[in-house]
């Protein structure tokens, strides 16, 4: 089943086109990777399916039913989205406890003391952080809440946008191995959004590459291993993230 | 383990222990404070004075005793009496009560409505944002002292009417703050997540952008309450406010005004005592601010 379908999908922000004419499908269970640099449209493609950017046109199907041009409450259950920043987007002032209880209070779910719990253990996250607030939690920790977060309604499909890019290096590999092992122990669907090519080889089963709001390529995450891509943008990213030399590209 | 240990604790174990250690490292950094002692000081005296009013007055406030009029400060007397010989350190005892209320009132129902008005301009944005700005600015654009007077002579005068009329024209400040406040977070990933999750415009404002407006908001309504005590002193001096014999602050000045000449503590005892209170306000809204404050914290 496909997980995501975009379908002729235009994205403007207060009438200035941004993204233009993205179709794509990605299928459940399937790691689908958007890079391009920055600018081109790859962050407002989550946006657009969330709902946050709500100047589209073209279809949107998420495991097969239609989005909305706003954000959804049954659409939650399903998608949700870790941001860049975990610095701001988590709120100053509310503690992790209050941040992952509102969620399922939003939704009505019971017992939540338990699923809070269970989700803090799921992302890695000890219990004494249950009730700290955003100040008196390291970058990585934060990102861990805010996947959390995204986590607690259980949905099956999760969008990336840049989840390491703000975080130090060393952190960087944790929540990518983080990442790597909640997918396989929740089969989710994830869509990322990145412009670091060896975070998509680690993620990533394919990869749609964007350049000025266009989908140019679509291409096996494999290959970022033998740069073989059809398209003359995508080589030149491919060899600008040190994958192949400009010469060897230029030259084919 | 101790209380201070408990509060302090970089672990806390439940929602309330988080809770009560913020708040005790935010009450830390107000008593480093020495203005803002000294402020919180007098304002506890006042809510003291009001509270125990009849245990502290040694006179009915509203007693009249001819013999003794216009006597001066003395022993028996401490601030002198009244024309119609009532004890005035009494009626200043019993004054704080009407000011305390009328502070209180002022505040409980300005603070939220400014808050609210301008959070929902804030968030929104586009019309919403101009037609509940543009009252804003017409409320705002108009003289305080005036406005109010309009509202209570239209209202006929009383303390409910000075406080309604007061709380019509003090809101406007507080929704300018918190829409600035707002239009800073609106935008803000936590937000987008937050609507992500399933939450209503509704759940938005009144759970994650009107705590965050909250802070400068206490800030501005305890500097504003210095200047809502002397607009209520104002009205009750023009004769709109409180009515006799009720000794509300204002109106006896403007009894005493009669004999500022000869008899100077009529007038000046419920002034002093004005003064004190809003001294008292403004210095705590500014240890507030030096408290609350994001950047002073950071600091700290």
């Amino acid at each position: 089943m496909t997980a995501i379908a975009l379908r002729g999908l235009n994205i403007a922000y207060a009438g200035t086109p941004v993204v233009r004419d993205v179709t794509l499908d990605v299928a459940e269970g399937e790691s689908f990777a958007l890079v391009g640099e920055s600018g081109s449209g790859k962050s407002t493609v989550l946006k657009a399916i969330t709902g946050l950017a709500p100047e589209w046109t073209g279809s949107i199907e998420v495991l097969g039913r239609p989005a909305a041009h706003h954000p959804d409450r049954k659409l939650a259950r399903v998608v949700q989205m870790v941001f860049q920043d975990p610095y701001g987007s988590l709120h100053p002032r509310k503690t992790v406890d209050a941040v992952l209880t509102e969620a399922l209070a939003i939704h009505g779910i019971g017992d939540r003391d338990a699923r809070v719990e269970a989700v803090l253990r799921d992302v890695g996250l000890d219990r004494r952080f249950r009730f700290r607030y955003p100040h008196q939690l390291s970058g990585g920790q934060r990102q861990r809440v805010a996947i959390a977060r995204a986590l607690v309604l259980e949905p099956r499909i999760l969008l990336l946008d840049e989840p390491t890019s703000a975080l130090d290096v060393s952190v960087q590999a944790e929540i990518l191995n983080l990442l790597k092992r909640l997918r396989a122990e929740h089969r989710l669907t994830y869509l990322l959004v990145t412009h670091n090519l060896p975070v998509v080889s680690f993620m990533c089963d394919r990869v749609a590459i964007m350049n000025r709001g266009r989908v140019v390529e679509i291409a096996p995450a494999a290959a970022l291993h033998d740069g073989e891509f059809q398209d003359s943008y995508s080589r030149q990213l491919y060899a600008a993230s040190g994958g192949n030399s400009p010469m060897e590209s230029a030259g084919r | 383990m101790s209380a201070r240990d408990w509060l302090l604790d970089e672990s806390p174990t439940s929602r309330w222990q988080a809770g009560a250690g913020r708040a005790y490292a935010a009450a830390r950094l107000l008593l480093r404070n020495p203005l803002a002692v000294v402020g919180g000081g007098i304002i506890l005296l006042l809510v003291l004075t009001a509270a125990l009013a009849p245990l502290i007055a040694p006179e009915s406030p509203l007693g009249q005793n001819l013999s003794n009029r216009l006597l001066p400060p003395s022993s028996a007397h401490w601030m002198g009496t009244d024309e119609l010989g009532r004890d005035i350190f009494s009626r200043v005892v019993f004054g704080a009560r009407i000011t305390l209320m009328i502070v209180v009132l002022v505040a409980v129902i300005s603070a939220p409505l400014g808050m609210i008005v301008g959070a929902v301009s804030g968030y929104f944005g586009g019309w919403t944002d101009r037609v509940l700005m543009g009252l804003t600015d017409i409320f705002l654009s108009m003289p305080k002292l005036i406005l109010a007077l309009a509202f209570a002579a239209a209202l006929g005068p009383g303390i409910e009417n000075a406080v309604i009329a007061i709380a019509i024209t003090t809101w406007p400040a507080y929704a300018r703050i918190s829409r600035a406040e707002t239009m800073t977070w609106r935008n803000s990933e936590f937000v987008a997540a937050t609507r992500l999750l399933g939450a209503s415009h509704a759940r938005i404002i009144g759970r994650h952008i009107l705590p965050l407006c909250a802070s400068s908001t206490i800030i501005r309504v305890t500097l504003d309450m210095a200047g809502i005590i002397l607009t209520a002193a104002g009205l009750g001096f023009l004769g709109l406010g409180a009515q006799p014999p009720l000794p509300e602050w204002g109106a006896m000045i403007s009894r005493g005004r009669t004999f500022i000449l000869d008899q100077w503590w009529v007038a000046t005892m419920p002034g002093l005592a004005i003064i004190l209170v809003s001294l008292g306000f403004c210095f705590l809204g500014d240890g507030l601010r030096d408290a609350l404050d994001p950047k002073g914290q950071a600091k700290s």
